[in-house]
C-alpha cells in the first residue's frame, strides 16, 4: 500500500462535501482507504490512527485541507490524487460563479439586511462563536453542528431567551420554520399544527405522518436534544412553546422529546396548563401519566402522536384517520404467519439498522416489551448493550448515527455504504429472522436511496434463499411525496422486492417484533 | 426581533457551513445565501473571550482611527535631503523596506539595494567592499516605518537621497519617501550596476532640485485629491499609478516650466516623469503614510497602521498596540512573470509599498482598475469580489476614495485585525515582484494574500494588554 498525500494551504470546504468526496475515492479501483479532512488537530489524530498520516502534514494548521489516498500502486494513488485535486476545481469554480459571495457572517448579514434566521453548520469548535455573533445581530439561529459543548449551550439559549429570539440546537437537525425546511427535514403541507422536538428524526416522522393524514404544520421547531437535560432547563423548548401558544396560526401543538428531566417536566406542566390549546406529547418510554397530570394527551409512539394532533386539529374522532389497531393486528398476524413459516430453523434474530436515533430508540422500546433484552449500541445498562457495535449479538438494534461509526464519515441518512455493509453482514448470519430498516427521505438524506437498497436487498435475498433460509425485510420510510426522493415511488420500489413496507417507525418494529416472536425463540 | 414577528415575515437565512442546505431552502422557494466560509485563525479561544467582552471599548476605539484615517489631508509641500529632514536619520543609516532585519537575514534585493546605497554614498568602492561593510556592524538597518517613512520594494534609503515631504495638514504630521526611479534595473528591487548609481545621482542632482523650485512656485500639491480623481480613472494607486502620474504631471509641469535652469532640463525632467508610469506610486504610499500615522497610538484600537513586508518576514503594527512589530513569513506573489522569468525567480514578498492596501488603496481597490485584472486572474468580476471580500474585514468605507463601478461605493478602509482573524479572511495585495537575487530586478507583477501569522500574534498581544490592564485595576 502506497499512501499519497497533499496539503493545500488556505482551502475550505464544508465536512459534508469533503466526505461526499473522500467516499468516491474509496470507491476507485485499487484504493484502499482516502481521507478529505481539514488539517486540525482531532483529524490528524484521526488520520494517525489509520495510518493516514504523513510527515508534510506536521505544519499544517485548521484553515489547511488535507488529502490522503492509499492505493495499491504509487501511480493509483497518485491518480486518485488528481481526481481529488480537480474534482475540489471544479467545487470552488462553481462556488465562484455566485454573485457576491461573502466571506463572513457580518458580511452576509451587511449584504442581506432583511435576514431573519441564520443557520449554522460548522465544525463544532467555531459553531458556538458564529451563533453568538448572529444572536448578537437580533437573528434567529438554527445550529446544526454538535460537539459544542453544554456550557456554550447555556451561554447562548439563556443570551437568546433574553433577547426573545428563538435558538434552535447545538445537534438540532431539522426544523420547519414558515413552511420552509431547514437542514434535514421533509416538505410537508402548511396547517394548524406546530411541533416543538427534542428529537430531529421524531420531528420528522410527526412531521410526515400528519401530513400523510391530511393535517398540516404551522411551525416545526427543533431544539437539540440537550435542551430537555436540567443543566439547559429546556430554555428553548420553553421558549418555542410559548411562541407556539401565542401563534394564531398554530391550534394544536405536539411535543417531542425523550422523557424531560424533572425541572423541565414541572415547567413544561406549568406551561401546558397556562394554555387553551390542546396539546399532544410524545415523551418516549416516559409512563402516560406524566403527562396526563399536566393535562396534555398522551401518546405513546410518534405515530399516535401524528394522528392525535390531526384529529384534534380538525376536531374529528381518531378513527376516522388512524388505523384501526385490530385491524392492523389482523394484518400482521397473516404476514407474520407467511413470512415465519418460510424461513429456516437456525433463523430466530431481530437485526434492527437504523440511521435515526429516535427511532432505534423507539424501535427498541416496542422490540423489547416482547422480546426481552434487545441488544444495542445506544444504552448505558450494561446487560443490554452490544460489547462490539460493529457485531450484533442475538436481538439486536444499532444506531448507524452513533458517534463510533460517524467519525469521518457522513451520516448513514446520507452516506449508506456502513448500512449496506452490515444489511450483508446481518443477511450472511444463519440466525438472522428480520432485518428492520428506517428509510428516512426529505431535504439533506440521500437523494436515491433505492439505488443503494435495491441491489444489497437483492443480494441478500439470494444469497439466503441459496442457503435455503428467507430472511424478513421490513421497513419505514419516513417521508412525504413531496419530498425530492418521494415517498411513494421508494415504498414501491422497496416493496417490489419483497420488503415489507409500514407506515410508520412504530408500525414496522412492531411487525418485526411479532415475525421474530412467531419463530418462538421466546 | 421576536419569535412571533419570526412567524409573521418571510424566511429569509443565510447558510454558514454545508452548502446544499441553502440549495434545497432554494428548492423548497425559500431564500438563502451561503457564506464563503473560512475557519479563524487558530488561536486560543480566551482570546476570542477577552476580546469578545472588550467589544465595545475596541469598537470605540476603532471608529476613533477610522475617523483621523478619514479625517487625513496629506499634501505635497516640500522636498528636501533625508539627513536634512526624517527623523534620526545619519551618515551610517540604511533605512529598508518591512519590519526589522539583520544584514544576516536579507533576502537577495535587499543585499542588492544596501550594496547600491552603500556606493552611492562613497561609502564602499566596489560591490565587495558594501558587503564587507554592510556586514561589519558598522552601518546600522532600521525600517523607514520607524523613522515616518515608506519605500518601495527594498525601500531602501540613504543619507543623501532627496525625499518628498508630505504633511498631513488636519493633524500636523509628516511622513517621507524618496523619488521613484522607474522600472527596469533600479535599487529598490535590489540592482546596483552603474547605471543604477548614476540615475540616482541624476536624481539627487537635477530631478530633485528642478521639482523643489516648481514646487516653491506651484504650492502644496493635494494627493488626496489627486489619489481620489485617479481611482475614476483606473488606478488602485499601488500597482498602477498611470492617471496618478499623469495628474501630479499635469499639476506641476507649467512650474517645472517656469522655474527650470535650462529648457533642456525642464524637458528631462518632465521626460521623466511622463516615461514612468509609477511616478505617483512613491506619493501614493507617503501620502498613506501620512494618512495612517495620525491614527496611530489609540488605545485599545486593533486597526492596521502599518502592513510592511522586508522580503523575509512580512511585518504589521497597530493601532493600539504601540510600536511593536508583529511578523510571519512573507510569502510569493501569484504573478504573471516577465519573458524568461519563473515563480522560482521570484523573491517573497518585498516592500512598503503594502501601506497602499493599509489605506483602503492598492488590492483593496483593485474594483477600480481593469486594467489590471490580469493580475488577479483575468476577469474584472474576480477584481470585484476581492474589493468586496475586504469590506469585511475594515472597520468602514472611505469618504474620499471611491470605486465607480460599485456605485461610487468608498473603498474599504481600517483594516481590523480582530476581524482578520475572527473570519479567517486576509488582506489581498496586489504587488511587483523582485527576483530573488540581488542586482536583477523587477521579475513580474502580482497578488497575494497576507499571511494570517502577523495578525494572529497582534490580536493576542492586544488581548494581552486587556489582561494586564484587568489584574492591574483588580490589584
Amino acid at each position: 500500500m502506497i499512501a499519497k498525500g497533499k496539503v493545500l494551504t488556505g482551502h475550505y470546504f464544508d465536512s459534508v462535501s469533503l466526505m461526499l468526496a473522500a467516499r468516491d475515492l474509496r470507491a476507485m479501483p485499487g484504493i484502499a482507504d482516502a481521507a478529505l479532512v481539514m488539517a486540525t488537530a482531532e483529524n490528524k489524530t484521526i488520520l494517525r490512527s489509520s495510518g493516514m498520516e504523513l510527515s508534510e502534514f506536521t505544519q499544517a494548521g485548521d484553515a489547511d485541507l488535507l488529502i490522503v489516498v492509499k492505493g495499491e500502486s504509487e501511480e493509483l494513488a497518485k491518480s486518485a490524487l488528481d481526481t481529488a485535486l480537480s474534482s475540489l476545481n471544479k467545487k470552488r469554480s462553481k462556488t465562484n460563479t455566485t454573485e457576491n459571495t461573502s466571506k463572513s457572517l457580518l458580511g452576509a448579514l451587511k449584504n442581506n439586511p432583511d435576514t431573519n434566521l441564520v443557520l449554522i453548520s460548522v465544525a463544532g469548535k467555531f459553531a458556538a462563536h458564529e451563533a453568538r455573533a448572529a444572536l448578537e445581530n437580533n437573528m434567529h439561529v438554527m445550529l446544526f453542528s454538535n460537539n459544542v459543548s453544554i456550557e456554550y449551550e447555556v451561554d447562548l439559549k439563556t443570551f437568546a431567551h433574553e433577547k426573545g429570539l428563538l435558538m434552535m440546537g447545538p445537534d438540532c437537525g431539522t426544523a420547519i420554520i414558515n413552511g420552509i425546511p431547514l437542514a434535514f427535514a421533509n416538505l410537508v403541507r402548511r396547517g394548524k399544527i406546530g411541533i416543538v422536538a427534542a428529537s430531529g428524526t421524531g420531528l420528522q416522522e410527526v412531521a410526515s405522518i400528519i401530513h400523510s393524514a391530511g393535517g398540516g404544520i404551522s411551525q416545526a421547531i427543533g431544539t437539540g436534544g440537550r435542551d430537555v437535560k436540567n443543566k439547559v432547563g429546556g430554555i428553548t423548548f420553553l421558549d418555542a412553546f410559548e411562541a407556539l401558544k401565542n401563534d394564531p396560526e398554530t391550534n394544536v401543538v405536539v411535543l417531542v422529546s425523550k422523557p424531560p428531566e424533572s425541572v423541565i417536566l414541572e415547567k413544561l406542566a406549568a406551561a401546558v396548563k397556562g394554555i387553551t390549546k390542546p396539546v399532544v406529547t410524545i415523551f418516549l418510554g416516559a409512563d402516560k401519566s406524566v403527562s396526563r397530570k399536566m393535562g396534555a394527551y398522551a401518546a405513546q409512539t410518534l405515530e399516535e402522536s401524528a394522528y392525535m394532533a390531526v384529529a384534534l386539529s380538525k376536531k374529528i374522532e381518531m378513527n376516522e384517520i388512524a388505523p384501526n389497531a385490530k385491524v392492523r393486528t389482523e394484518l400482521f398476524r397473516s404476514i407474520v404467519h407467511d413470512k415465519a413459516y418460510r424461513m429456516a430453523k437456525t433463523q430466530k434474530w431481530l437485526r434492527g439498522i437504523f440511521s435515526g436515533g429516535t427511532f432505534a430508540h423507539e424501535a427498541l422500546m416496542i422490540s423489547s416489551r416482547s422480546l426481552g433484552i434487545v441488544r444495542t449500541n445506544i444504552t448505558n445498562d450494561a446487560q443490554q448493550k452490544l460489547t462490539d457495535s460493529w457485531l450484533s449479538c442475538e436481538h439486536t438494534i444499532v444506531d448507524l448515527g452513533e458517534d463510533e461509526f460517524t467519525v469521518g464519515r457522513p451520516h448513514p441518512m446520507i452516506d449508506y455504504s456502513l448500512r449496506r455493509k452490515r444489511i450483508a453482514q446481518e443477511a450472511a448470519d444463519p440466525e438472522t429472522a428480520c432485518i428492520l430498516l428506517d428509510v428516512v427521505l426529505g431535504f439533506g438524506s440521500h437523494e436515491d436511496p433505492l439505488s443503494e437498497l435495491i441491489p444489497e436487498i437483492r443480494e441478500a435475498q439470494r444469497n439466503a434463499q441459496a442457503a435455503k433460509r428467507y430472511i424478513a425485510f421490513v421497513a419505514s420510510v419516513t417521508g412525504t411525496e413531496l419530498d425530492p426522493q418521494n415517498r411513494t415511488r421508494v415504498v414501491e420500489g422497496l416493496e417490489n422486492i419483497g420488503v415489507f413496507v409500514l407506515p410508520s417507525n412504530a408500525a414496522a418494529a412492531e411487525c418485526a417484533t411479532m415475525i421474530v416472536s412467531a419463530r418462538g425463540v421466546n | 426581533m421576536s419569535v412571533s414577528n419570526l412567524f409573521n415575515q418571510k424566511l429569509k437565512v443565510v447558510n454558514i457551513g454545508i452548502g446544499s442546505f441553502a440549495e434545497n431552502i432554494r428548492r423548497a422557494g425559500g431564500t438563502a445565501v451561503s457564506v464563503e466560509w473560512q475557519p479563524p485563525a487558530n488561536i486560543s479561544p480566551n482570546i476570542f473571550r477577552t476580546l469578545n467582552a472588550k467589544k465595545e471599548t475596541i469598537s470605540k476605539a476603532n471608529s476613533e482611527a477610522l475617523q483621523r484615517i478619514l479625517n487625513s489631508k496629506p499634501y505635497l509641500t516640500n522636498m528636501a535631503r533625508a539627513i536634512d529632514v526624517v527623523p534620526g536619520m545619519r551618515k551610517n543609516l540604511l533605512m529598508h523596506a518591512g519590519p526589522p532585519i539583520t544584514w544576516e537575514r536579507m533576502c537577495g534585493p535587499m543585499r542588492g539595494a544596501v550594496i547600491g546605497a552603500l556606493l552611492y554614498e562613497g561609502l564602499a568602492q566596489t560591490p565587495e567592499e558594501a558587503e564587507t561593510l554592510a556586514a561589519s556592524g558598522s552601518i546600522d538597518f532600521e525600517p523607514c516605518h520607524e523613522h515616518s517613512s515608506v519605500g518601495p520594494m527594498a525601500g531602501v534609503t540613504s543619507a543623501s537621497m532627496p525625499v518628498f515631504v508630505v504633511k498631513n495638514e488636519t493633524f500636523g504630521n509628516v511622513a517621507f519617501c524618496t523619488q521613484n526611479e522607474g522600472l527596469g534595473k533600479v535599487l529598490r528591487y535590489g540592482a546596483f550596476s552603474p547605471e543604477v548609481i548614476e540615475r540616482l545621482r541624476w536624481m539627487e542632482n537635477i530631478l530633485y532640485p528642478t521639482l523643489k523650485k516648481a514646487l516653491d512656485v506651484c504650492g502644496k500639491i493635494d494627493l488626496k485629491n489627486i489619489i481620489a480623481q485617479a481611482l475614476h480613472m483606473g488606478d488602485e494607486l499601488h500597482n498602477r499609478n498611470r492617471a496618478g502620474t499623469s495628474l501630479f504631471y499635469r499639476s506641476i509641469a507649467p512650474a517645472i516650466v517656469e522655474t527650470a535652469n535650462s529648457p533642456k532640463i525642464a524637458a528631462d525632467v518632465l521626460r521623466f516623469i511622463n516615461g514612468n508610469d509609477h511616478f505617483f506610486l512613491n506619493l501614493s504610499m507617503a501620502a498613506s503614510k501620512a494618512t495612517l500615522d495620525a491614527a496611530r497610538s489609540i488605545e485599545n484600537s486593533s486597526v492596521a497602521v502599518v502592513m510592511a513586508r522586508n522580503g523575509t518576514d512580512f511585518g504589521i503594527q497597530l493601532s493600539g498596540t504601540g510600536n511593536e512589530w508583529f511578523t510571519g513569513p512573507a510569502l510569493v506573489p501569484d504573478a504573471l512573470f516577465f519573458a524568461g522569468f519563473t515563480k522560482e525567480d521570484a523573491n517573497p514578498d518585498i516592500g512598503d509599498s503594502a501601506i497602499t492596501e493599509t489605506n483602503a488603496l492598492g488590492g483593496f481597490a483593485i474594483a477600480a482598475s481593469p486594467a489590471i485584472v490580469q493580475f488577479v486572474g483575468g476577469s474584472a468580476s474576480d477584481a470585484r469580489q476581492y474589493t468586496l471580500d475586504m469590506y469585511e474585514i475594515t472597520v468602514g468605507e472611505n469618504t474620499s476614495y471611491q470605486i465607480p463601478s460599485l456605485d461610487f461605493r468608498g473603498t474599504p478602509t481600517g483594516i481590523d485585525a480582530i476581524l482578520i482573524v475572527e473570519t479567517g479572511t486576509l488582506p489581498f495585495i496586489d504587488t511587483g515582484v523582485a527576483h530573488k537575487n540581488p542586482g536583477v530586478g523587477q521579475v513580474g507583477a502580482g497578488v497575494l494574500k497576507a499571511p494570517m501569522e502577523p495578525f494572529a500574534k497582534a490580536v493576542a498581544a492586544l488581548a494581552a494588554r486587556f489582561e494586564h490592564k484587568h489584574i492591574r485595576t483588580e490589584e
